[in-house]
């Protein structure tokens, strides 16, 4: 059996059909929750942002304004699909595509729990971070399609804004499995069992989330989008359900991105000690808490922080990110050699 | 059998997308069906059980090589006739390196002195999984050759950097540690000024 027979025959060549009916369900059980958690973010986006700039928010729309987000989406499907005449058409139509097939395809490698994952892989974290790496295309193929100054500008912004922060992205995550010995989800996460990482890397968390804050294009790095100078960055020539699609890749990227921050380095479904009451708690009950807490600091940084001007973000990539997070690679490995602390493998 | 037409249907896929590569008129179009031969050589790797090499394959190639490619293709502005012109007088280099290419390829599979077994990853996976047969390989064996391609890899990074480093007079750049160092009094000089004398 080879790695492609493990995963492709067992669903396709099967003689037991229940099988894939079951990954479907599975990829159903995902997907559906993490469209549902999309909508409520862009509301608790506005919310939360409403209440830090003492406004109140949309409020209006059912209880709390909790409808609010279906209000949006119906408004969003009844919009007319407009195709600029310049543009490049199965381009056009396929960016959007791209970035939200991306953003869900991600999912499958995320353990919700010790036993809650779709595939189980063992370079799990090197296919997270092909997956990020791949977003990059959705933007930069949108905004050449467009046929639109403003949306090509913009994706070439964000096309090396993202590559840049890649750098730094890959390099705190080396420091990270230097401490795991392994490129498995599950066992960076159970390597955290005594002390989550977060708390001996604490300067690679910090650049962690600030990387990640640039990875998605948020604010305060989110020039390419800037609605200032470039109206609305790479997607300013699309509008309803392709325009849906890219917010949709936006947000779920942004959960994606809080998710593999907490299995990084907030020990993803551990509770923070193992004692009585804590314990209780069901693991999959801790991820969620944790990254609701790292996207709460995404908003927070959205409401808070100026944006960046260019050359200032490029300064802080390749400058001061990078230099720092790669000698942060060279001090773990000799203080794990040093300590003989280095995981024995195999 | 499911195996062997997957590797069927993938190489066709890779087969096409390289003619799709050379044979586009739009250059945009060229780099996004490499990306495409790159996708699936990434799952060829998979079938041969390296899924390291396959997810390296994409985060470097697709995600970062393919990336440059496409920002200097879209930024070009080629027309499809002065392509054509421009490129017909390389054909015969072209058809040089393709020969030489193809004969080595197939001295490869015709000869015994090559024996294809060695590389194989499947055969000898005595390892948990190939992430740590790589680099046991990498480190002991060809510990020289790694450090030597390192070396080479990053000659190339600094010539870069040196070709297209120019210090440029006259530009005002902010020094943020500058900035950041200037207190109250190497800016603002308050005079006590008596009422009436400043006109």
């Amino acid at each position: 059996m080879n790695f492609v027979e493990q995963f492709g025959l067992s669903v396709f060549g099967s003689n037991d059909i229940s099988f894939l009916i079951v990954v479907i369900l599975k990829i159903l059980a995902i997907v559906l929750p993490l469209l549902i958690s999309v909508a409520y973010l862009t509301l608790a986006e506005r919310r939360v942002i409403g209440l830090m700039q003492l406004r109140k928010g949309p409020n209006i729309v059912g209880p709390f304004g909790l409808f609010q987000p279906f209000a949006d989406a119906l408004k969003l499907m009844s919009k007319e699909t407009i195709m600029p005449t310049g543009a490049n058409k199965f381009l056009f139509v396929i960016a959007p595509m791209i970035t939200f097939v991306l953003a869900l395809i991600a999912w499958a490698v995320i353990p919700f729990d010790e036993k809650n994952v779709l595939s189980d892989i063992n370079v799990g974290v090197l296919y997270l971070f092909a997956v990020s790496s791949l977003a990059v295309y959705g933007v930069i193929i949108a905004g050449w399609a467009s046929n639109s100054k403003y949306a090509f500008l913009g994706a070439l912004r964000s096309a090396a804004q993202m590559v840049s922060y890649e750098v730094s992205i890959g390099l705190i995550i080396i420091s990270v499995l230097l401490c795991v010995g392994s490129l498995n989800l599950t066992d960076i996460v159970l390597a955290q069992k005594t002390v989550w990482f977060a708390i001996p890397l604490l300067p690679m968390f910090v650049m962690f989330f600030i990387s990640t804050l640039a990875e998605t294009n948020r604010a305060p790095f989110d020039l390419p989008e800037g609605e200032s100078e470039l109206v609305a960055g790479y997607f300013v020539e699309y509008s309803s359900m392709s325009f849906a699609l890219f917010f949709l890749g936006e947000y779920a990227n942004m959960i994606l991105m809080s998710a593999f921050t907490v299995i990084l380095f907030l020990g993803g479904w551990l509770p923070p000690f193992d004692i009585y009451p804590l314990n209780l708690v069901p693991g999959f009950l801790w991820f969620v808490i944790k990254v609701c807490f790292i996207l709460f600091l995404f908003l927070w940084v959205r409401a808070t922080t100026p944006r960046y001007r260019y050359d200032q973000l490029m300064r802080l990539g390749w400058k001061i990110f990078l230099p720092f997070s790669l000698c942060w690679v060279v001090l773990t490995a000799s203080f794990l050699m040093l300590f003989d602390m280095l995981p024995k493998s195999v | 059998m499911l195996s062997t037409t997957l590797f069927y249907i993938f190489s066709i896929i890779i087969v096409l997308s390289c003619l799709g590569v050379v044979s586009s008129k739009n250059p945009v179009y060229s780099v996004l069906f490499l990306i495409l031969a790159f996708i699936n050589s990434a799952i060829l790797f998979l079938f041969l059980n390296a899924e390291f090499l396959a997810m390296l394959l994409i985060v470097v190639y697709v995600g970062a090589v393919a990336v440059l490619f496409l920002f200097v293709v879209m930024m070009l502005n080629v027309k499809n006739e002065e392509k054509n012109i421009k490129f017909q007088k390389y054909t015969p280099f072209t058809l040089l390196i393709v020969t030489v290419v193809f004969v080595e390829i197939l001295y490869i599979f015709v000869s015994d002195d090559v024996i294809l077994k060695n590389i194989s990853l499947s055969e000898n996976l005595s390892f948990k999984n190939n992430t740590i047969f790589l680099g046991n390989i990498l480190y002991t064996d060809y510990f020289l050759l790694f450090q030597i391609s390192g070396i080479i890899l990053l000659v190339a990074m600094i010539g870069a950097i040196v070709l297209t480093l120019r210090s440029r007079i006259g530009v005002r750049k902010q020094v943020i540690n500058k900035q950041i160092s200037t207190s109250k009094s190497d800016v603002i000089e308050i005079a006590k000024v008596k009422s009436g004398d400043g006109a």
